[in-house]
């Protein structure tokens, strides 16, 4: 089945400005229905979805769990640990097997960069990528932008910078990939060797010293380092990380003018963020959270067919 | 090698000449004799009983040689034999082929490299001459028993698939090796750079979040045994080079005398890294394809001749081998059957190789830098002779091919240029 956004969500690259702005203007009405008594709407009643997670996921998983139920949607988990990935079935021996089951979405997070679009040129089921390598998170970059469009309105000329290791991140290129379609003037902060060689190629400005991103940021959207990268030789300790690299409130109280602040989570409280201000007035982090299960109602409603100018009748379960 | 020699004469009339070897580029006869090049050049009365073959309109040169091939076998035979393999270089218009160690099990010792040639000459397609490894098993610890190799038959040493890490293990390798007169052939790769990398590292790679790997992981490698070679009088031969840093080093090298060549990969000088684009696994390859300004170096240096070789780096794999995630999918292609066609295809018709020049890089030059009988039409040699049409039209079909492999970026491509007879030891063994 093909609605407006095609047949499948791989990534924020292949989507025009107007299918994002579509997502986002969906996302609006459906997010209330996370507020009510009866979170529940018949409007995916039938639908068998599979998520499908090679990799260890728990926000994204149960986001999008919460989606699937609150529209009523028939849902099945499968994780690769103690499923036959785990004894050596290939992903498209995997995909063969859950289309011949009768399915009708797959929400699929893996770790090899492509892998959702592999499996969406196999299946003729919907195939939404929930995070694939170090390629794109598009769920994540879209609640990512209804946030800071919730904030800033209207994104065009918005400054959003991206701070931490964008080399590992598939959160950044949806974002630089959704932001920049959608207008915004992006950059990207962090040590130079958790940068991709070529990033200033994709349109964004590079910024190597925190300072100078808060300075000319309206947004930042910090991402969690991991240890591994310090092991791994990419930089020498998180200590040296949150001393240089690090968003506190004392950098941000220089600041001329006030940033929101993001984090996709999980974070690392005093490396990469500082409790005060994870905890503190301009972080949207927790809105981010709740516009996650708005957006991913939206993109699976869409994706079955949904006609965005019903997406107001859906929510009231009569679409 | 006792391969089966064609039991006529063949009387090979009319065609353009092209061998390098001998400074000619003429129209005229080759005669085969009892797999030897009997008489070459002008007009040749046709002996009693001999079969004529008339290649009037087509290239007669020297058979093509191809030193750097992977055939699988022994150890991965349902991908490639070395029957097959061998069918499917006459198909490409290759009459021989240096087979690379990297097998299960390594070719390491004499018995695996007699098992090799045994298995090439049953098959009786083209002559197959196997590498050996460098060090035992591959891992870079210890050298192989290289002079019994020798013996049994390897023309050259490498540890291809992987570098070798230890500069000290190398440089025992070229000391050693000089004795013998045969190349070390190396994987220029540093691995510290290179691991977990699966494309070229750049533009591609960031759009697509793949780990990249960058020029320098090859180009240290070279200046590394270029000086070693320097260091120890031996011959360094460095295999499929991507990368315009590593033109120029090997250019440097050569000005200082010392003894090192080089050879390129028909992919390497056609296709750049946008084929990776939509995680394209047919594109895969180590080392990666690269960028429009690595090509252009690559094609600059075979015209000045700092790249010696035209090669395929053939690497056949199972159709669904490379049907998962591009980063967990195995590297390489088939590259025998459609060598000669992309060599035409983007050297000669775009003006930047002549005829001579590919026929010298695909077959004579092979010959003398591997010390292997062939590359030459010369009275006397092996009578292994390539004849291509340098401007018939064809469209790729891997469904077609003689390999095992079907793993190609170039399906559906269309191509200028293709062998039409392929003759090893005065047999035809293919014709198109």
């Amino acid at each position: 089945m093909a609605g407006p956004l095609g047949k499948d969500l791989l990534g924020l690259a292949p989507l025009s400005a107007d299918q994002i702005r579509l997502v986002l203007d969906t996302a609006v009405p459906f997010r209330e229905i996370s507020e009510r008594a009866i979170k529940k709407v018949p409007t995916l009643r039938g639908a068998t979805i599979v998520n499908l997670f090679f990799e260890a996921s728990t926000r994204t998983r149960i986001s999008f769990e919460f989606a699937e139920k609150r529209l009523s949607a028939d849902t099945v988990n499968v994780a690769s640990a103690g499923s036959s990935v785990s004894k050596g079935e290939t992903l498209v021996d995997t995909a063969r097997n859950l289309e011949a089951m009768k399915i009708d979405m797959v929400v699929v997070r893996h770790g090899g960069s492509g892998a959702a679009k592999f499996l969406a040129e196999r299946i003729e089921s919907n195939v939404v990528n929930a995070g694939d390598g170090t390629n794109e998170h598009p769920t994540q970059g879209l609640l990512d932008m209804l946030t800071l469009r919730d904030r800033f309105g209207d994104l065009a000329g918005k400054r959003i910078c991206i701070v931490g290791d964008v080399l590992h991140s598939r959160v950044a290129r949806s974002n630089i990939w959704g932001l920049t379609k959608l207008g915004a003037q992006v950059a990207v902060c962090g040590p130079r060797s958790l940068l991709p060689n070529a990033i200033e190629q994709m349109g964004v400005t590079v910024f190597n010293r925190i300072e100078e991103a808060i300075e000319w940021a309206d947004a930042l959207n910090v991402l969690r380092l991991q240890l591994e990268r310090m092991q791994a030789g990419y930089i020498p300790s998180l200590r040296e990380y949150n001393r240089v690299f690090g968003v506190t409130s004392a950098r941000l109280e220089k600041a001329s003018r006030d940033l929101l602040i993001l984090h996709p989570g999980p974070m690392n409280r005093g490396v990469e963020i500082d409790s005060d201000v994870a905890d503190g007035p301009h972080s949207v982090i927790l809105d981010q959270v709740t516009n996650g299960v708005a957006v991913r109602m939206a993109v699976l409603y869409l994706l079955a067919g949904g006609k965005p100018e019903l997406a107001e009748a859906a929510k009231k379960g009569v679409a | 090698m006792a391969y089966p020699i064609g039991s006529r004469d063949l009387l090979i009339r009319g065609g353009r000449i092209i061998d390098p070897s001998q400074g000619l580029d003429a129209v005229g006869d080759v005669l085969l004799r009892n797999g030897i090049v009997e008489a070459c050049g002008g007009t040749i009365s046709t002996p009693d009983g001999a079969e004529i073959l008339d290649a009037s309109g087509l290239v007669v040169a020297p058979g093509f040689i191809d030193v750097h091939v992977h055939l699988r076998e022994p150890g991965r035979e349902d991908v490639e034999t070395v029957a097959s393999g061998a069918h499917s270089a006459v198909a490409g218009g290759i009459t021989a082929v240096c087979c690379m160690p990297n097998t299960k099990p390594v070719t390491d010792n004499q018995a695996v490299v007699g098992f090799v040639k045994q298995k090439a000459e049953q098959a009786g397609y083209a002559r197959v001459y196997p590498y050996g490894a460098i060090s035992v098993g591959q891992k870079g610890e210890t050298l192989a028993e290289m002079a019994e190799m020798v013996a049994a038959g390897a023309v050259a040493f490498s540890d291809d698939g992987r570098p070798v890490e230890s500069a000290q293990l190398m440089r025992s390798a070229l000391e050693y090796a000089r004795a013998f007169n045969v190349p070390i052939a190396e994987h220029c790769e540093d691995m510290t750079l290179a691991r977990g990398g699966s494309m070229n590292e750049g533009i591609m790679s960031a759009k697509l979040g793949l780990k990249g790997i960058p020029a320098e992981a090859e180009e240290i490698y070279v200046i590394r045994d270029i000086l070693l070679a320097k260091r120890t009088g031996g011959h360094i031969h460095m295999c499929h080079l991507s990368t315009k840093g590593s033109v120029e080093l090997v250019r440097w090298g050569k000005e200082r005398g010392i003894n090192v060549t080089a050879e390129v990969c028909s992919h390497h000088i056609s296709l750049t890294e946008d084929a990776v684009d939509g995680y394209n696994t047919n594109a895969k390859m180590n080392p990666p394809l690269r960028t429009a300004e690595d090509i252009e170096a690559l094609q600059q240096g075979l015209a000045d001749g700092t790249i010696d070789l035209l090669v395929t780096d053939h690497a056949p794999h199972h159709y669904d081998e490379k049907e998962r995630e591009f980063a967990d999918a195995p590297n390489g292609i088939v590259g025998l059957e459609t060598a000669l066609a992309v060599n035409t295809t983007y050297l000669l018709h775009t003006g930047i190789l002549t005829l001579p020049q590919i026929v010298d890089a695909m077959s004579c030059k092979q010959a003398k830098i591997f010390h292997l009988p062939g590359g030459t039409l010369a009275r006397g040699g092996i009578a292994d002779v390539t004849i291509f049409d340098p401007n018939r039209q064809w469209s790729c079909d891997p469904k077609a091919f003689k390999s095992k492999g079907r793993n190609t970026p170039y399906g559906g491509h269309t191509f200028t240029g293709q062998a039409r007879y392929t003759i090893v030891a005065g047999r035809v063994v293919y014709t198109a």
